[in-house]
């Protein structure tokens, strides 16, 4: 059987699948006849989970560090506390019910104590003991619970959806791959794949109920085709697929150590999108240029409070000085639309991707924006840093935004500390508005970063989360182009660089087209850059100028793939 | 019987990673240590009890203990407080 989603992550996996899903508990009061022996069933849960959790922090602090270690360090602390074990041995004893209805009506009352609570980090404590007791009620009903950490043979991940958290815990060695029900090639789940190098195959709706765990799968990630059970020929034509993958992975070595130039010398910057201090290995191994987007909302999602000036500061320098002497554009916290913060109470809104999001919350939260500049600027000392604006859409914006900047400067130097006098301050381009008034812009900006994502769903008002519109998903629409074009062109008449930082400047139709118009960096996943680096080398900026300005008077979305793809036949 | 009186001044009150080290601190001790804030008292050995108490920015709050060992026990539990900017 074979069913198709959407490719999400490059690559291809042939392992068995590991389901990830909602577990059905039930439990039942039941009367006993002995306290001990009762008690004694307990413990024996009781130990066993103690004992994975203790597997988990270690994996966790290996992997993730000492902070996500600290969540796991706080469940063995609750799985033995005295109150609560108390009150399990003595409702046993006293009312002779089975373990698994103490153990539920006793948590039960603390979920409640915490869920009442006008706090939303008390709330996801309710959170941590439902987790503590799942673990210990699969223990006494003897169900086999699938935990991801504890994964030890390769294996593709199977669930409805996997959260950003959850990415990071899996566990590269073992995890081949993962196939979801739910999400995008924009999702966060995608990116993740992408950036961890795993093939991902996305919206697939329907992968969960059809998959049976522990059975074998071949997981495509590059045609978006899930095969259950294949047959033997099937097996061996994907392990020679995955041997070619790999052997043309190794070619493109060679565009390691190279500039990103074309036959006829025309040099371009090629960097990485980033979310963490971690994916500087991955821009190292895939020789990028410096990084184009670093996606500073990680640091804010994942936990219960704010990141504080000092954790972000230790971040921000950890990437700058590793990277050092490449450039290095942080953006700053883009919270809103698809990416909550359980902390930072927001409210409810119709169009969540039209509302109070990224800058406009920082314009408005002063002292969350003043944080996060704070630590970019005592950071700045040790690289090249680029601050990004995200979402302006008026000059007034940007304007705001460069005054709180140059303030907070201002604050900081008055306390001594040094700051780098060399930082150029530009905006991401994800806005029409923005695109249309770019000429005004240039003149106050220090470069421009077309956010792609963002500026086709507003281009074409067309949510990039709702899959019944996805063919609203125009890259190469001209009327794109021409937006694109309006942003260079102004950059550059006013002697500012423009890049772009979303997927398609990954894109093998859509770089022969942003060469031609002049794009000065591109910024995409750190796993594309050796392929796109490997295309460029073989095209000719005077061939793509004309290409493009064809491409610019064309009508359709189609038209212009065609016009490429013809392009791309003949330059092979 | 010691007894400590002071006031929460971690802006996010007593957390869960805090209040879990402050468990772990006073689990060192043979004596039976309280914490009270409010109406509400727990044991200092439970980080359920604690975190059930929700306890605070500026609360004031009051820790017995009772043991035999119980003077080193109030030293180290007041300085750990001092110590992680938790309480003056």
């Amino acid at each position: 059987m074979v069913i198709k989603g959407i490719a999400a992550s490059n690559g291809y996996a042939i392992a068995k699948i590991f389901k990830i899903e909602t577990l059905a508990l039930n439990v039942t009061e039941e009367k006993i006849t002995s306290y001990e022996d009762e008690k004694l069933r307990f413990q024996t849960a009781h130990q066993k989970s103690i004992a994975e959790l203790q597997i988990i922090r270690d994996k966790a602090i290996l992997s993730l560090g000492e902070e996500h270690g600290a969540i796991f360090e706080a469940h063995l602390q609750m799985i033995e506390d005295p109150e609560l074990l108390g009150g399990i041995y003595s409702m046993m004893e006293n009312d002779l019910v089975n373990a698994a209805h103490a153990l539920q009506t006793v948590s039960d009352s603390f979920i409640a104590i915490f869920e009442s609570m006008d706090n939303e980090y008390m709330k996801e404590r309710a959170a941590d003991i439902k987790d503590i007791r799942k673990r210990l009620l699969c223990h006494l009903l003897d169900v086999k619970m699938n935990d991801v950490t504890l994964i030890d043979e390769p294996v593709v991940i199977v669930a409805e959806d996997i959260t950003p958290s959850e990415t990071a815990q899996l566990n590269r060695e073992f995890v081949k791959g993962f196939a979801t029900n739910i999400g995008g090639r924009t999702s966060h789940s995608a990116i993740m794949a992408r950036s961890l190098e795993i093939p991902a195959v996305v919206g697939l709706k329907t992968v969960l109920e059809k998959s049976n765990h522990g059975d074998h799968v071949i997981l495509d990630g590059i045609s978006g085709e899930i095969y259950f059970n294949p047959s033997k020929e099937m097996i061996t034509t994907y392990e020679q697929k995955l041997v070619k993958y790999n052997e043309n992975k190794l070619l493109l070595q060679r565009y390691l150590d190279k500039k990103s130039v074309t036959l006829d010398g025309h040099q371009v910057e090629m960097s990485a999108n980033i979310g963490t201090p971690d994916d500087v290995d991955g821009i190292i191994t895939n020789g990028g240029e410096g990084v184009g987007l670093y996606r500073t909302e990680f640091l804010y999602m994942g936990r219960s409070n704010f990141p504080t000036e000092e954790e972000q500061f230790i971040a921000y320098k950890t990437v700058l000085e590793r990277m050092n002497p490449k450039p290095i554009v942080i953006r700053t916290l883009d919270i809103g639309g698809d990416k909550e913060l359980s902390y930072l109470d927001m409210p409810e809104e119709m169009n969540p991707f039209l509302g109070y999001r990224a800058i406009r919350l920082c314009l408005d939260r002063k002292e969350i924006f003043v944080t996060q500049l704070r630590a970019l600027l005592r950071a700045s000392v040790h690289g090249q840093l680029k601050i990004m604006f995200p979402m302006i859409a008026t000059i007034n914006e940007f304007l705001d935004a460069k005054s709180i900047l140059l303030e907070t400067k201002e604050a900081l130097i008055k306390e001594g500390i040094e700051v780098s006098e060399d930082i150029e301050v530009g905006m991401m381009v994800e806005i029409p508005a923005a695109a249309i008034l770019a000429d005004q812009f240039a003149k106050h900006v220090d470069f421009f970063s077309i956010g792609t994502n963002d500026l086709i769903q507003y281009t074409f008002a067309a949510d990039r989360m709702n899959e019944t519109v996805s063919y609203l998903y125009q890259p190469y629409n001209p009327s794109l182009l021409r937006l694109i074009k309006m942003v260079i062109d102004a950059a550059h008449k006013k002697g500012k660089w423009a890049g772009m930082c979303g997927e398609m400047a990954g894109d093998h139709i859509a770089i022969p087209l942003l060469l031609g118009l002049g794009l000065d960096e591109f910024s995409m996943s750190a796993t594309s850059i050796l392929s796109a680096r490997a295309l460029m080398s073989k095209m000719d900026i005077e061939k793509l100028k004309p290409l493009a300005e064809k491409a610019l008077d064309m009508s359709h979305n189609d038209e212009v793939m065609n016009l490429v793809n013809d392009y791309l036949e003949e330059i092979k | 019987m010691k007894v400590i009186e002071m006031k929460i001044i971690d802006p996010a009150g007593l957390h869960a990673r805090p209040a879990s080290l402050l468990v772990k601190e006073a689990s060192k001790f043979k004596s039976d240590v309280e914490l009270e804030s409010g109406e509400k008292k727990t044991t200092l050995k439970s980080i359920l009890g604690i975190m059930s108490l929700g306890v605070k920015a500026d609360a004031d709050i009051k820790i017995y203990i009772d043991g035999e060992d119980e003077n080193v026990a109030e030293e180290s539990i007041a300085k750990f407080l001092v110590d992680n900017n938790l309480a003056v």
